[in-house]
């Protein structure tokens, strides 16, 4: 697309690592090949998103414009990057950070080619990677080169690849981590980069470092392998290792990470990391990508088989001088403070109330004493060129070169000097950066969702915005124990977001109302990203798109209202019950027809009415809620009780409620498209066979699984199951129900285009 | 360093700043866009809308097309509605120059048109910013500025002749941002006559 495209591989010839420029050519290559026909979709389409190539919304060629579906004609014609995806279709082009670091030049370049190829802005994403949106395939591999040229790669940025190694933004600075774990996720990310043992994954895997145990930086809990620093002392000499936990994973069912060991000396984090990517190649799935994480291969084979497998596999390792190499250029890794002031305070910014307010807000305290570390807080993680080229400023001006991105998309800014803070303070206020909400209520994470991911079912960042302006405006007469929740939000099932472990959580779903679609938001209460995303919440009631934000303000006010003296949030839910806090918002959960009011069926940010099909009010649509909604919305609030039952202790009472209410459900699909079925046994053969097996049933994007989960709960109900096991069934029931909904949907619009047909 | 040469530059940015502003121009903009889709109301190949009013400079609502995109743009602090050309075009410097120009002061009028905007959002035809996005072909260098600006010159010379108007050109941004020039025109240049002067040459 680029006209510069070929005169910039002239011009960054020589100035490429050797590695690094013959990756690109190869995907330069498949491109040329995939042009010429002499390379298939599927192949294609692992390799570039090896090389971080990613899809985006509508790259099918097919988008709804709010009254049909349009077909977008892009000149390619035939041409695909994938199955399914049309070449001129724009992407998303993700870059990985290795643990966020970091530089300004780095800084720059990310400006320059977020101008140049997308549409200038660069997205921070949770996972500590940027993200460029709108960029088209033929120009990714001279941005791939451009990024080489300063030391960034995308390569394995996604596809089944190691995806970035986050790490702790506060690594090396924060006053309680045992030790700086920055240099080990270095030394990790940079030897299983392209590794042979790496590249037969039959899903993605991510591995996250934590400096301590405690805080929330670091997330360990919610990876494949996370990693948490501890010391021993053995002989009297001080040793360092990490504690490793494996298995863990958000995704539509969250499952907490198992400890592999307690203590793992630091040399051998990177054998045994191999070791463990050699068994989840050689023994996790690969056919259904749906149960191919690492954390079914940990459920599966139960923690002890897969550690003795791990033990096996790495007695049988030969030695790899690579281990000692990357380890050596850890342990000799430093950062140096600046070497001077920048400028004396002037005295008038002490009593500024506004730079108090950031202060408050956006500095920590380093463990180093006279250094601090500031926040830089990106609304929805986003950043203009023009900003960026400023933050690359102030990095050289008050850091040794030295930034970060961190999990909650924002920057942090490391080693500055506290006498620094007045005039950084006013250099950020100058580049519209000195946002004072950093770590607040009012810091909202959110993923793509509807605005650009394939995926999304609701827009996540359009709710962020509201929400974010929303409490940020309030923010100064919030309690500390409010203004310090964290907020998360995701477009769909899937949890980009991480909306498992927020305090108060969201993700997208969509309901049905008479013929229209409704934008709706799960809401989730009890979710911890405290000691390393301790707890996951489970949903408690899906509220209309429209209504989040008074749903939130009632849960606020209430927990302002009623908490206990020195109560905190989790404790209070705990206390006052999911149902009690259903009670609440239960209100909110009627929409107005459409007719009345249209505004309900669009979501936020958007102008069109929600909806992916060509849906319109068929003749007897009315207002008649069909005898199907009935029971699901019963089967919603036997969910409630199924999880209230959990709450108390009783999981084994929880479990046979959520099979029932699935069979429930199943059984009401059934009968609305007027299929009997006697007996609970026939309710599941009738289910296999005319929705499953017709495929009605399924998801566009991950097919059957949530049928599976229904399936498989209804035959294993009378198995034993641990409290685990409990808690991700009612995970999968909420999803199993959103699914029957979303069928619904389906069905329902296919019903009334057939009749406008008819008709006309 | 590659010698800017005018004619192997593509990917021209035409920015119409803006005069009179309503408080909620970008919000009001994501319906427009949308409709313009619906409408099919450009000549591109328009695909959504992306929305980054949160971003306090930068882009602010931008309608995305295959060719190029249509942005309500806050750059710099300086408000307008850049047309950023992304694919090739055929023809000499000054057509592709031309086209931008062309078909950001198209947008603009439809724009202002528009019930959402209807007397209340106004640019300034006198007020341009020229935008190179292509740091190879483009670099914002002295050499680029003199080649550019004496090409510049005599275009709008040639178009500009026929009318009383003087014109002024400014190199602006800071030595790391794309390469800009901003252009004002004194005299009054209705948006009208700018698309008459702009008319591809027969």
């Amino acid at each position: 697309m680029k006209a510069s495209n070929s005169p910039w591989k002239q011009e960054l010839a020589g100035f490429l690592p050797d590695d690094l420029a013959r990756q690109i050519q190869q995907f330069e290559d498949q491109i040329a090949l995939k042009k010429q026909g002499r390379l298939d979709d599927k192949v294609f389409m692992e390799s570039r998103l090896r090389r971080g190539c990613y899809g985006q919304r509508y790259d099918n060629g097919q988008r709804h414009d709010g009254i049909r579906i349009r077909t977008l004609r892009y000149p390619c014609g035939d041409l695909t990057k994938g199955i399914n995806t049309v070449w001129d279709a724009p992407g998303m082009q993700r870059i990985k950070i290795p643990y966020g670091g970091l530089n300004a030049r780095q800084l720059e370049v990310l400006a320059e080619l977020a101008e140049e190829y997308s549409v200038g802005v660069a997205h921070v994403t949770t996972r500590q990677d940027f993200q460029l949106h709108f960029v088209h395939l033929d120009d990714t591999p001279t941005v791939m080169r451009r990024l080489a040229a300063v030391g960034i790669t995308t390569q394995e940025a996604c596809g089944n690849t190691v995806r970035n190694v986050t790490a702790c933004s506060m690594a090396g600075i924060c006053p309680d981590e045992i030790f700086d774990v920055t240099p080990y996720a270095r030394a990790c990310a940079y030897f299983l980069l392209g590794h042979p043992d790496c590249q037969n994954f039959g899903r993605k895997f991510k591995i996250a470092f934590s400096g301590c145990p405690d805080k929330p930086c670091g997330l360990a809990r919610i990876h494949d392998i996370g990693l948490i620093a501890r010391v021993r002392t053995q002989d009297g000499v001080v040793q360092r290792g990490f504690e490793v936990l494996v298995g863990g994973g958000l995704g539509p069912v969250p499952y907490q990470a198992k400890l592999f060991r307690e203590f793992l000396p630091i040399e051998e984090l990177l054998p045994t990391v191999q070791a463990i990517a050699r068994v989840f190649a050689r023994h996790g799935e690969k056919r259904n990508r749906n149960r191919a994480r690492m954390k079914f291969l940990v459920e599966k084979l139960g923690i002890e088989e897969f550690k003795r497998l791990v033990s096996e596999e790495r007695a049988g390792l030969p030695e790899d001088p690579a281990w000692k190499a990357h380890l050596d250029a850890a342990e000799r890794y430093r950062e140096a403070p600046p070497s001077q002031d920048v400028t004396a305070p002037p005295i008038e910014d002490a009593v500024d109330p506004a730079y108090q307010v950031w202060r408050s807000r956006n500095v920590s305290r380093q463990r180093q004493p006279a250094f601090v570390a500031v926040t830089v807080a990106l609304p929805l993680g986003d950043i203009s060129a023009e900003q960026l080229r400023r933050l690359a400023d102030i990095v050289r001006r008050y850091t040794p070169d030295n930034v970060r991105t961190t999990i909650e998309q924002n920057f942090l800014l490391r080693w500055v000097r506290e006498s620094d803070l007045p005039a950084l303070y006013r250099d950020l206020v100058q580049a519209h950066l000195a946002q004072p909400v950093a770590g607040s209520i009012a810091d909202i994470t959110a993923c793509p969702g509807t605005d650009t991911c394939k995926l999304g079912i609701a827009s996540s960042r359009g709710l962020a915005r509201v929400l974010g302006e929303r409490l940020a405006a309030q923010l100064d007469s919030l309690d500390g124990s409010l203004a310090g929740l964290r907020i998360k939000v995701s477009g769909c099932f899937n949890s980009c977001g991480q909306h498992h472990v927020a305090d108060i959580g969201f993700y997208g779903v969509s309901r049905n109302k008479s013929g229209y679609a409704v934008p709706h938001f799960q809401l989730l209460l009890g979710g911890n990203s405290r000691l390393n995303g301790c707890s996951y919440g489970l949903p408690i009631l899906a509220v209309p798109s429209k209504r989040v934000p008074e749903a939130l303000d009632r849960i606020l006010r209430h927990f302002q209202l009623e908490r206990r003296p020195g109560e905190d949030f989790h404790e209070f839910v705990r206390r006052r019950g999911k149902e009690n806090l259903k009670s609440l918002i239960e209100d909110l959960t009627e929409v107005p027809p459409h007719d009345a009011d249209p505004s309900w069926y669009v979501d936020w940010g958007d102008a069109r009415e929600f909806s992916t099909e060509d849906i319109g009010v068929g003749e007897c649509a009315g207002e008649v809620v069909t005898p199907l909604e009935f029971e699901l919305a019963a089967c919603e609030r036997e969910l409630l009780q199924a999880q209230i039952l959990f709450d108390k202790g009783a999981a084994e009472a929880a479990r046979q409620s959520a099979c029932r209410l699935m069979l429930q459900a199943a059984r009401a699909l059934l009968d609305w498209l007027g299929v009997a079925a006697r007996d609970e046994e026939e309710v599941v053969a009738r289910f296999k066979a005319e929705l499953c097996d017709t495929q009605l049933f399924f998801d566009p994007f991950v097919g059957g699984t949530f049928a599976n989960y229904f399936l498989t709960a209804w035959e294993q109900r009378h198995q034993p199951a641990d409290d685990d096991a409990v808690r991700r069934l009612l995970n999968e029931a909420q999803l199993f129900l959103d699914a029957c909904h979303a069928c619904y949907a389906r069905l329902a619009a296919a019903r009334s285009a057939k009749r406008r047909e008819v008709t006309a | 360093m590659i010698a800017c040469d005018p004619e192997r530059i593509q990917h021209i940015g035409a920015k119409v700043m803006a005069a009179g502003l309503p408080a909620d121009w970008l919000d009001s903009a994501i319906p427009v866009f949308h409709r313009w889709i619906q409408q099919d109301a450009c000549e591109e190949l328009l695909i959504d809308v992306a929305d980054y009013r949160h971003l306090p400079v930068g882009p602010g609502v931008i309608l995305v097309a295959h060719e190029a995109n249509y942005c309500l743009d806050r750059t710099h602090g300086r408000p307008g509605l850049l047309y950023q050309r992304k694919t090739v075009l055929d023809g000499a410097f000054q057509s592709r120059l031309l086209h931008s120009i062309r078909q950001a002061c198209r947008a603009a009028r439809r724009l202002m048109a528009e019930p959402e905007y209807q007397g209340k959002l106004s640019f300034n035809f006198a007020a341009w910013e020229i935008v190179f996005n292509d740091r190879l072909l483009a670099p914002n260098t002295e050499q680029s500025w003199t080649r550019i600006s004496q090409e510049l010159e005599r275009i709008l010379h040639g178009r500009l002749s026929p009318t009383s108007a003087a014109w002024r050109l400014e190199r602006v941004g800071e030595p790391r941002d794309l390469l800009r020039v901003a252009i004002r025109i004194e005299g009054d240049v209705t948006p009208e006559l700018w698309e008459a002067l702009l008319l591809p040459d027969p």
